[in-house]
C-alpha cells in the first residue's frame, strides 16, 4: 500500500505549484485555473485522510468542495467576461482601478 | 516496489507535469488542457485509494463541466497569448520563495508527524457509494441542502452577470 | 425649664444670618442688571439689615441662655472615613463680638455705599459682590470647624479680588485685584498645611475636638518645633496673608484701587481682621507654643512700626489709611503674641469702628473733591464740609488714643500687656509706643493737609460740596461708636471691672492680670505715657502742617519711605520676575508648546507619515495582493507549527499535541 504521507506530500507540492501559478500568471482565466489546481490539491489531501482514518467523511467533504468550486467557477467566469468587455484586456495587471 | 506504489508514482508524476505545464504555457488554452491532465491524474489517484465515487464525480463534474466551461470562456473571449507585463516587483521576486516556504511548511509538518497516521485500511472496505449517500442524507443533510441553495444562487448570478446590456 | 429656653428661633436656624446676604447677592447679581438703583438698594440693604437684626436677636437669645456656648451641626458636608467636616455653626462670646461688628459695621457701610456709588456703572454688581462678601465673612466667623472657616476665608479673598478690581477696565485696578488674591493664596498655602497638620495630630478639624485635645498636651518649650508650634506658625502664615502683615502686606496698599466703601468694609473693618480672629480662636494652640507666640508678637510689632514709617510721607489719602490699617493690625497681633487675646479682640472692635469711619470720611472728602485723592491738592476744606471734617477728626482722635475715645482703651490694654510680657516685653512696649507717636503724627498730618491750611486746588475745576445724607448719617453713627465703643473697659480706670475682658473671659480664660494695686497703678502710668505720646505726634504735626505748607522734593530717607522701602520692586525682582521668566520660557515654550503640543501634534504627524508609507501597499495589483495573502498564511502556519518543532518552549502546553 502507498503510505498516506506520499499522498499528502504530493498534495503539498501541487498546492505550492498552484500558488506559484497564481502569483506569476497574468491572464485572469489562468488565475482561476490556478485556484482550481489548489482546490484539487486540497481534495487529494481530504481523500487521503479519509482513506487512512477509515471514515467516509472526507469524501463527502470533497463532494462539497467540488460543488462549491463549480459554483465559484460559474460566477467568477461571468465576472471575467464582464471585466474583459469593460477593460478590453484579459491582463489582470490592467485592472488596477482600486489603487490608492 | 509493489504495483500500487508504481501506479502512484506514475500518476503523481503526471499530475506534477500537468501543473508545471500550466505554469509554463503562454496561451491559456494550453493551460486549461494541462489542468485537465492534472484532474485526470488525480481521478486515477482517487481510484487507487478506493474512492471510486469521488473519482467519477471528479471526472464528470470537474473535468467534464468546469473545465469545459473554462475552455468555452477562453474561446468566447478570444484570449490570446499572455502579455508580458510586470507591474509588481514584490510578486516577481518574492513569489517563488514564498510558495516554496508554504509548501515547505506543510511538507515538513507532514513529514515530522507522519508516524501518527494510522495505516490505510484495505481499499474498498468502507467507502462504497451506498455509504457515501447514506452519510450525505443523514449526517450531512444540512450542508447538502445549503449547497443546493448555493448552486441556485450561482446560476442566478451567472445569468445576471452575463446578460447583455439593453 | 424657663420658656425662653425653648424659643430660640434664630439660634436653631443660625444659618439664616449668613444666608440672607447670600440671597441678596444672588437676587441682585442674577436679576438686578436692569433694575433701578432703588430696587437694588432695597434688596441689598434689606438683606444686610435683616441679617443684622437676626444677629442681634441671636445675641439676645445667647445672653438669655446664660451665655452658654451654642453649637449646632446643620448637615454633614464631608465624611471620609473617620473624618467629618460638617456645616456646623457656633456662637460664643468671641463670635458675638465678631458677628455684631461684621453685620453692624457692614450694614452702615452698605448704607454709605448707596450714596457713594450712586452714579457708578455696574451698581447692581457692586452690591451683589458686597453681599456675597458678607455671606462669606459671616460663614468665617460663625464656623465651628477649620474647614468651614477656610471656606469663608477663601470666599472673602475671592470677594476682595472682585471688589478691588471692580473698575476692571482700569489696568491698575485689575492688577491690584490679582495681586491681592495671589498674595493671599501664598498665605493660604500655609494655612492649609497648618490644617493638615492639625488633622494629623488630632484626627478632626472641629474646634471643640481640637482645642479640647490640645489642652491636654504638654506645651512646647521655647525653641522646640513640635507639632503645635509648627501648626501655629503655619496658621499664622495664613493670617499674615489675610491680615497684611510682614512680609505679605504688599497687597493692601494696592487694594485702595477699589471703591472707598470696599476699602472701609473689607480692608479695614472685617476681612483683614480674619487673621486676628483665627489666632484668637486658636488661642489654646498658641498658648501651648511660646515660640509661635513670640513670632506672632515680633511680626506684629515689626509690622506696626514698619507700616507707620511708610505712612508718614504718603500723599494719597487712602494710602495713608491703608498703611495705618497694616500698622494697627500689627498691634492686634502683638496683643495676641503676648497672650492678651482679649485686648487684641477689643482693639479689633474699636479699630473697625474708627478705621471704617476714617475711610468713609476720606471717601466723603474724595466725593466732595470730585475724585481727587492727593492730599497735596486739598486743603482748607474744614469750613466747607463740616460734617465730614468733624467725623474725620473724631476718627483721628480715636485712632491716636486720646481719652475718652475708643482707641485709648484698646491700645492702652495692648501696650500694658506688652510691657508685662516676659520675653522682651519692654522692647515690644518701646516699639509700640514709638509706633503710637508716629500714628498720631501721620494721622494729624492727614487732617491738617486735607482740612487745614490754605486751599491748594483750583476752585473753578472743583466744586466742593457736602455729601448726601446716605453718606453722612453712617459717618455720624460710626463717630459716636468711636467715642463710646471703648467705654466697656472704662471702669477699669478707677478700679472697676473691665466689662469687655470679663465678657470674653469664658473664651480666653481669665485674662485678668494679677498684681492688684501695683499693676493697676502701673497701668495708669502707662496710660498717661500713651496719651503723652499721642500728644507729641499731634504737636509735631501741628507745627509742620497746620499753616501754609509747601511740598518739597523727595530725597534721601523721605524718598525711601515714599517708595515703601522699594519692597514691591524687591519682590518683583526676586520672586515675581524669575517666576514669570520661568513660566514663559520653560513652562510655556518648552513644556506646553514643545512637549505637550509637540507630542500631540507629533502623534498626528506620525500617523500621517505611517499612513503615507503604508498606502503604497494598496497598489491595485492583484498579484502583489496575492503575495501579501501568502505572507499572512505563512505567518499563521508558523504560529501553528512552532510548538510542534520547538516543544521545549511549550513544555506545559504541548501535552495536547504529543
Amino acid at each position: 500500500m502507498v503510505p498516506t504521507n506520499y499522498y499528502l506530500i504530493l498534495s503539498a507540492i501541487l498546492f505550492g505549484l498552484g500558488i506559484v501559478a497564481f502569483v506569476f500568471k497574468r491572464n485572469i482565466i489562468t488565475l482561476f485555473m490556478a485556484i482550481e489546481l489548489m482546490l484539487n490539491a486540497v481534495n487529494l489531501a481530504f481523500v487521503a485522510f479519509s482513506q487512512s482514518l477509515g471514515k467516509p467523511d472526507g469524501e463527502v467533504f470533497v463532494l462539497f468542495v467540488i460543488v462549491v468550486a463549480a459554483a465559484e467557477a460559474a460566477v467568477g467566469l461571468g465576472i471575467v467576461i464582464l471585466t474583459a468587455r469593460n477593460r478590453h484586456s484579459l491582463n489582470v495587471e490592467r485592472v488596477d482601478l482600486l489603487k490608492l | 516496489m509493489t504495483a500500487p506504489l508504481i501506479i502512484f508514482f506514475v500518476l503523481a508524476a503526471l499530475a506534477i507535469f500537468g501543473a508545471v505545464s500550466l505554469i509554463l504555457q503562454r496561451h491559456p488554452i494550453y493551460s486549461a488542457l494541462s489542468l485537465i491532465v492534472v484532474m485526470v491524474a488525480l481521478a486515477g489517484l482517487y481510484l487507487l485509494m478506493g474512492a471510486e465515487f469521488v473519482a467519477a464525480v471528479q471526472i464528470i463534474v470537474y473535468g467534464g463541466a468546469i473545465m469545459v466551461l473554462f475552455v468555452f470562456v477562453i474561446m468566447l473571449l478570444n484570449a490570446g497569448l499572455e502579455e508580458r507585463t510586470n507591474f509588481s516587483g514584490l510578486a516577481t521576486y518574492a513569489g517563488i520563495p514564498l510558495a516554496l516556504a508554504v509548501s515547505g511548511f506543510i511538507a515538513a509538518a507532514i513529514a515530522r508527524s507522519g508516524g501518527y497516521l494510522p495505516a490505510p485500511a484495505p481499499s474498498g472496505a468502507l467507502t462504497s457509494t451506498k455509504t457515501l449517500s447514506m452519510l450525505l442524507f443523514t449526517e450531512f443533510v444540512y450542508p447538502f441542502e445549503l449547497t443546493s441553495f448555493l448552486i441556485l444562487v450561482a446560476i442566478l448570478g451567472a445569468i445576471v452577470l452575463a446578460q447583455r446590456e439593453n | 425649664m424657663p420658656i425662653h429656653e425653648h424659643l430660640r428661633p434664630i439660634l436653631e436656624y443660625l444659618w439664616i444670618i449668613p444666608l440672607l446676604p447670600l440671597l441678596g447677592s444672588a437676587v441682585n447679581g442674577l436679576l438686578g442688571a436692569k433694575w433701578p438703583n432703588k430696587t437694588v438698594n432695597a434688596v441689598a440693604l434689606g438683606s444686610t439689615g435683616l441679617s443684622f437684626a437676626c444677629a442681634l436677636e441671636a445675641v439676645r437669645e445667647f445672653m438669655a441662655g446664660g451665655q452658654a456656648p451654642f453649637r449646632k451641626e446643620f448637615f454633614d458636608w464631608i465624611i471620609a472615613g473617620n473624618f467629618r467636616a460638617g456645616f456646623d455653626l457656633q456662637l460664643d462670646q468671641l463670635t458675638v463680638v465678631m458677628v455684631l461688628v461684621v453685620t453692624g459695621v457692614g450694614f452702615l457701610i452698605h448704607i454709605y455705599a448707596t450714596g457713594y456709588m450712586a452714579h457708578e456703572g455696574g451698581y447692581y454688581r457692586f452690591f451683589s459682590y458686597l453681599n456675597l462678601f458678607m455671606f462669606f465673612m459671616l460663614i468665617l466667623v460663625l464656623a465651628a470647624n477649620f474647614v468651614l472657616l477656610f471656606v469663608g476665608w477663601e470666599g472673602v479673598g475671592l470677594c476682595s479680588y472682585l471688589l478691588i478690581g471692580f473698575y476692571f477696565l482700569k489696568k491698575s485696578a485689575a492688577d491690584a485685584g490679582k495681586k491681592a488674591f495671589i498674595v493671599n493664596r501664598i498665605g493660604d498655602f500655609g494655612f492649609m498645611l497648618g490644617m493638615f497638620l492639625l488633622f494629623r495630630a488630632f484626627g478632626s478639624l472641629d474646634f471643640q475636638t481640637v482645642f479640647a485635645k490640645a489642652a491636654t498636651w504638654q506645651p512646647d518649650t521655647v525653641g522646640q518645633f513640635g507639632t503645635l508650634t509648627i501648626a501655629c506658625l503655619l496658621l499664622f502664615m495664613g493670617a499674615t496673608g489675610k491680615s497684611a502683615q510682614l512680609p505679605l502686606y504688599v497687597w493692601l496698599p494696592d487694594a485702595m484701587e477699589g471703591p472707598t466703601p470696599v476699602s472701609a468694609l473689607i480692608h479695614a473693618a472685617t476681612m483683614v481682621t480674619a487673621g486676628v480672629y483665627v489666632v484668637a480662636r486658636s488661642h489654646v494652640l498658641f498658648t501651648h507654643s511660646p515660640s509661635a507666640m513670640y513670632v506672632v508678637a515680633i511680626v506684629g510689632c515689626a509690622t506696626a512700626i514698619f507700616a507707620a514709617t511708610i505712612g508718614l510721607v504718603q500723599s494719597d489719602i487712602k494710602k495713608v489709611l491703608a498703611y495705618s490699617t497694616v500698622s494697627q493690625l500689627g498691634y492686634m497681633f502683638l496683643a495676641c503674641g503676648v497672650g492678651a487675646f482679649g485686648a487684641g479682640i477689643f482693639h479689633l472692635m474699636t479699630h473697625s469702628f474708627f478705621k471704617a469711619l476714617l475711610f468713609l470720611a476720606a471717601g466723603s472728602v474724595i466725593h466732595a473733591m470730585g475724585g481727587e485723592q492727593d492730599m497735596w491738592h486739598m486743603g482748607g476744606l474744614a469750613s466747607k464740609i463740616k460734617v465730614t471734617f468733624w467725623c474725620m477728626l473724631f476718627g483721628t482722635i480715636a485712632i491716636t488714643g486720646f481719652i475718652p475715645f475708643a482707641g485709648f482703651f484698646s491700645k492702652d490694654a495692648i501696650l500694658f500687656a506688652a510691657y508685662q510680657s516676659e520675653n522682651s516685653g519692654k522692647a515690644f512696649y518701646a516699639v509700640g509706643l514709638l509706633a503710637a507717636i508716629l500714628t498720631s503724627f501721620y494721622m494729624f498730618r492727614l487732617v491738617w493737609l486735607t482740612f487745614g491750611g490754605e486751599k491748594r486746588y483750583d476752585e473753578h475745576h472743583v466744586h466742593v460740596h457736602e455729601s448726601p445724607g446716605s453718606m453722612t448719617v453712617p459717618l455720624m453713627i460710626l463717630a459716636l461708636l468711636s467715642l463710646v465703643g471703648g467705654w466697656f473697659a472704662a471702669p477699669a480706670l478707677w478700679g472697676g471691672p473691665n466689662y469687655f475682658a470679663e465678657f470674653l473671659s469664658p473664651v480666653f480664660g481669665n485674662a485678668e492680670l494679677v498684681g492688684g494695686e501695683a499693676a493697676h497703678s502701673l497701668e495708669l502710668t502707662l496710660s498717661i505715657v500713651a496719651v503723652l505720646a499721642a500728644g507729641i505726634g499731634l504737636i509735631v504735626a501741628w507745627r509742620m502742617y497746620s499753616s501754609k505748607v509747601v511740598r518739597g522734593t523727595s530725597t534721601g530717607l523721605h524718598k525711601i519711605l515714599y517708595n515703601k522701602y522699594y519692597v514691591d520692586e524687591l519682590y518683583q525682582a526676586t520672586i515675581v520676575g524669575p517666576l514669570v521668566w520661568l513660566s514663559r520660557n520653560v513652562f510655556w515654550k518648552v513644556v506646553d508648546v514643545g512637549m505637550i503640543d509637540g507630542s500631540v501634534n507629533g502623534i498626528a504627524h506620525g500617523t500621517e507619515a505611517v499612513g503615507d508609507t503604508v498606502r503604497h501597499a494598496q497598489s491595485g495589483n492583484v498579484r502583489s495582493y496575492a503575495v501579501w495573502v501568502i505572507i499572512g498564511a505563512i505567518v499563521i502556519l508558523a504560529i501553528i507549527f512552532w510548538p510542534l518543532w520547538r516543544p521545549a518552549f511549550f513544555v506545559a502546553t504541548s501535552g495536547g499535541v504529543r
